[in-house]
């Protein structure tokens, strides 16, 4: 099992009264009064030290990805993050884990294209190549995407992207979306046929459909836990088998909060004010943000309204505001606790959900520096190295990893100067 | 309340399946809904007392036919839909009057050709901007919210019939599936904000023209009324008390009155 930590570079230092204030933490959380560009600089400085360390401490993957207005993660440009890390481990064997580029919200898609195989180059072909959908704040309310139009957008964006990667010759693309007359690609990724290709989602058929037909990697990311996640997993483990597709455990990815302290009682005491941060503050979103008429195609909008899904998970967001610290560790909200309460609940988790490719968040929230250095160095030296082995008796290949760093990490630190 | 009949027309060269209901007895009048899709309703009686009214849905808001929406692109499209469906249905140059996002609808198709349209209603439309009296981003908030800005008397017995979901566990899930992909359409032609270019083309407009606005509209403002007053010549403009967004719902007897007088002199 190959792992890799997950930054989500949020505000740090929300005041207490953020939630009672604010009508949410995304869209429309006015920057002016909550936050000091200068001190969002150091955010964004202590993101990229503890991604860097993370790679140095062994991790095999360091992962950013896109968000806009979002106070709970703000890397509205994902690839200048990964730009910056790409630099800082040059010379190394950690993957460089975009998750990424939002590509309806890109103009045109080769601008995707493009950066990636920049990104590629620079990092010596080492990066994994995410292409999420787009959150309905992040596409449909700020940036301006018709919401019925989203998928088809994304569709051929995708499209375009993958020929970019690929033609020797140079094309025109007369799509329905963008027209480009002259598309000739440079540079072009290091990485044959191209980088491998993750795909974000969180449990629609249409996804597990599109990534079983394209290959691709479905990382399912929400942050309610592997116990909440297991009614999707086998979901989308049944399609992969009833598609006839190989069930390759690293065919999909999986986003896990975890915290780790010598003990459980201590993983409390340093933990749960950021996790409570978290849970209160990041994930305060009007739920009707989460619904612009058309971001749900149509099956999808009536399968949760007569399951009575939609309105469970929209129950539930609001409801998040009564949890406290044990609630979030005994739903598995946050895997938190001693390195053997961690790894055990880490190992079972993953084995469960059968993820090859597992996604660790290591800065939860408020999280200062020092104590996210040594959540990092914890999992590092006392988890990790008992779950990377999880799928080793099984006969798979990780095929959606940078071919050239399939095996154990070797070179921790990066040697550019 | 009348029983409308429905009728189902093709367009765009076959591409799209639109139903129309239709009722009444009299000269043709077509009603463009809003946003929330078609609802047969008192006012729509009242109009099918003196005209034969017919009443298309926009394609993908038809039960069993959600993905006709996807043979509709761009505004554009959706005016040549329009004329099709008027060619379909037999008719010259009707009444047409539109509401909100159909009033939008209808000016366009009273712009295009102005020779298709006899008379045109504007009921609250959108399709213009101002920075100064923005209209609302009613797509992306919540329903309570919307019910705020668009009645004079959110609280009021019009509005909470007009907001009520039904009691029946299917029935309220066929109504909360319908407003929202009702919407999901509507959207793809004025996603994120209504204006599409319409206030270049309202000129055109040769049919005679009546504009009626609820004086308490919070998310199209009143100034509209005026904004589209002076570009459509000849046009009046009727602003109702106790009435906001919706003044056929809301004061329905007082706007079927203005309306049917406007429409028969």
């Amino acid at each position: 099992m190959k792992v890799s930590m997950f930054h989500l570079m949020p505000h740090r230092e929300l005041p207490p009264d953020f939630e009672q204030k604010y009508k949410s933490v995304w869209v429309d959380p006015p920057f002016p009064e909550l936050a000091d560009a200068g001190r969002v600089g150091q955010y964004y400085n202590w993101t990229l030290d503890e991604l860097t360390y993370a790679a140095e401490r062994g991790l095999d993957g360091i992962c950013v990805n896109e968000h806009h207005q979002n106070a709970y993660g703000f890397m509205p440009g994902p690839n200048l993050m990964g730009a910056a890390l790409a630099r800082a481990t040059n010379g190394s064997d950690v993957a460089l884990v975009q998750m990424g580029s939002t590509l309806p919200t890109t103009q045109p898609p080769i601008r995707v294209a493009e950066e990636y195989a920049m990104l590629d180059c620079i990092s010596g072909g080492r990066l994994v190549a995410g292409m999420p959908l787009g959150s309905p704040m992040d596409a449909n309310m700020i940036y301006g995407v018709t919401p019925i139009e989203q998928r088809e957008r994304y569709y051929e964006a995708h499209d375009l992207i993958l020929k970019a990667w690929q033609s020797r010759d140079m094309f025109a693309w007369n799509g329905k979306y963008n027209q480009l007359g002259k598309v000739n690609l440079w540079p072009r990724p290091i990485q044959k046929p191209y980088p491998p290709v993750w795909v974000p989602g969180t449990g629609s058929y249409s996804t597990w459909d599109f990534s079983a037909k394209h290959d691709h990697c479905y990382c399912f990311l929400s942050y309610f836990g592997a116990t909440a996640a297991e009614q999707t997993m086998a979901g989308f483990w049944n399609f992969v088998s009833e598609y006839g597709l190989k069930e390759n455990p690293y065919r999909a990815g999986f986003l896990q909060l975890v915290a780790v302290s010598e003990t459980d009682a201590r993983a409390e005491q340093e933990y749960a004010e950021h996790v409570k941060y978290f849970y209160n503050k990041c994930l305060h979103i009007p739920p009707h943000y989460f619904g612009p008429p058309g971001h749900q195609d149509y099956r999808s909008l009536e399968k949760g309204i007569r399951s009575g899904r939609t309105g469970k998970l929209m129950e539930q967001l609001t409801r998040l505001k009564e949890y406290s610290y044990k609630d979030f560790v005994d739903n598995q909200f946050v895997i938190a606790g001693s390195p053997a309460t961690v790894r055990e609940q880490l190992r079972e988790a993953a084995r469960k959900l059968r993820i090859g490719n597992l996604m660790v968040l290591l800065h939860i929230g408020s999280m200062p520096h020092d104590l996210t250095l040594k959540n990092i160095d914890l999992f590092a030296d006392e988890v990790m190295p008992h779950i990377t082995d999880l799928w080793d008796d099984e006969p798979w290949q990780n095929e959606w990893w940078p071919e050239s760093l399939r095996g154990p990490r070797q070179q921790y630190v990066g040697t550019a100067r | 309340m009348t029983t409308a009949t429905d009728t189902r027309v093709h367009t765009l060269g076959g591409r799209v399946e639109a139903r129309v209901l239709v009722a009444g007895d009299g000269p043709p009048l077509v009603f463009l809904h809003g946003a929330m899709g078609l609802t047969w309703d008192p006012f729509l009686d009242s109009l099918s007392e003196r005209f034969t009214v017919y009443a298309p849905e926009l394609p993908g808001t038809s039960p069993d036919a959600p993905d006709a929406i996807n043979g509709v692109d761009d505004v554009w499209d959706l005016v040549l839909h329009h004329y099709d469906l008027l060619d379909e249905l037999g008719l010259d140059s009707p009444a047409v009057v539109g509401h909100s996002f159909g009033g939008m609808v209808a000016a366009e198709v009273a712009a295009t050709n102005p020779h298709r349209v006899g008379k045109l209603v504007l009921i609250s439309p959108v399709g213009l901007w101002r920075d100064d009296v923005p209209v609302a981003q009613f797509l992306s908030m919540a329903p309570d919210e919307v019910a705020e800005i668009a009645f004079a008397d959110p609280s009021g017995e019009v509005a909470q019939q007009f907001l009520a979901l039904p009691e029946d566990e299917t029935a309220m899930q066929d109504a909360m599936i319908k407003n929202a992909w009702s919407q999901a359409c509507a959207a793809k032609f004025i996603w994120p904000l209504p204006d599409k270019g319409l206030h270049k083309r309202l000129y055109r407009i040769a049919a005679p023209t009546l504009i009626i606005w609820g004086k308490e509209d919070r998310l199209a403002p009143p100034e509209y009324a005026d904004e589209f007053a002076r570009r459509i010549a000849g046009s009046r403009v009727q602003k109702l008390d106790g009435a906001a967004h919706l003044p056929h719902v809301e004061q329905q007897a007082e706007t079927s009155r203005t309306v049917l007088d406007f429409l028969t002199t």
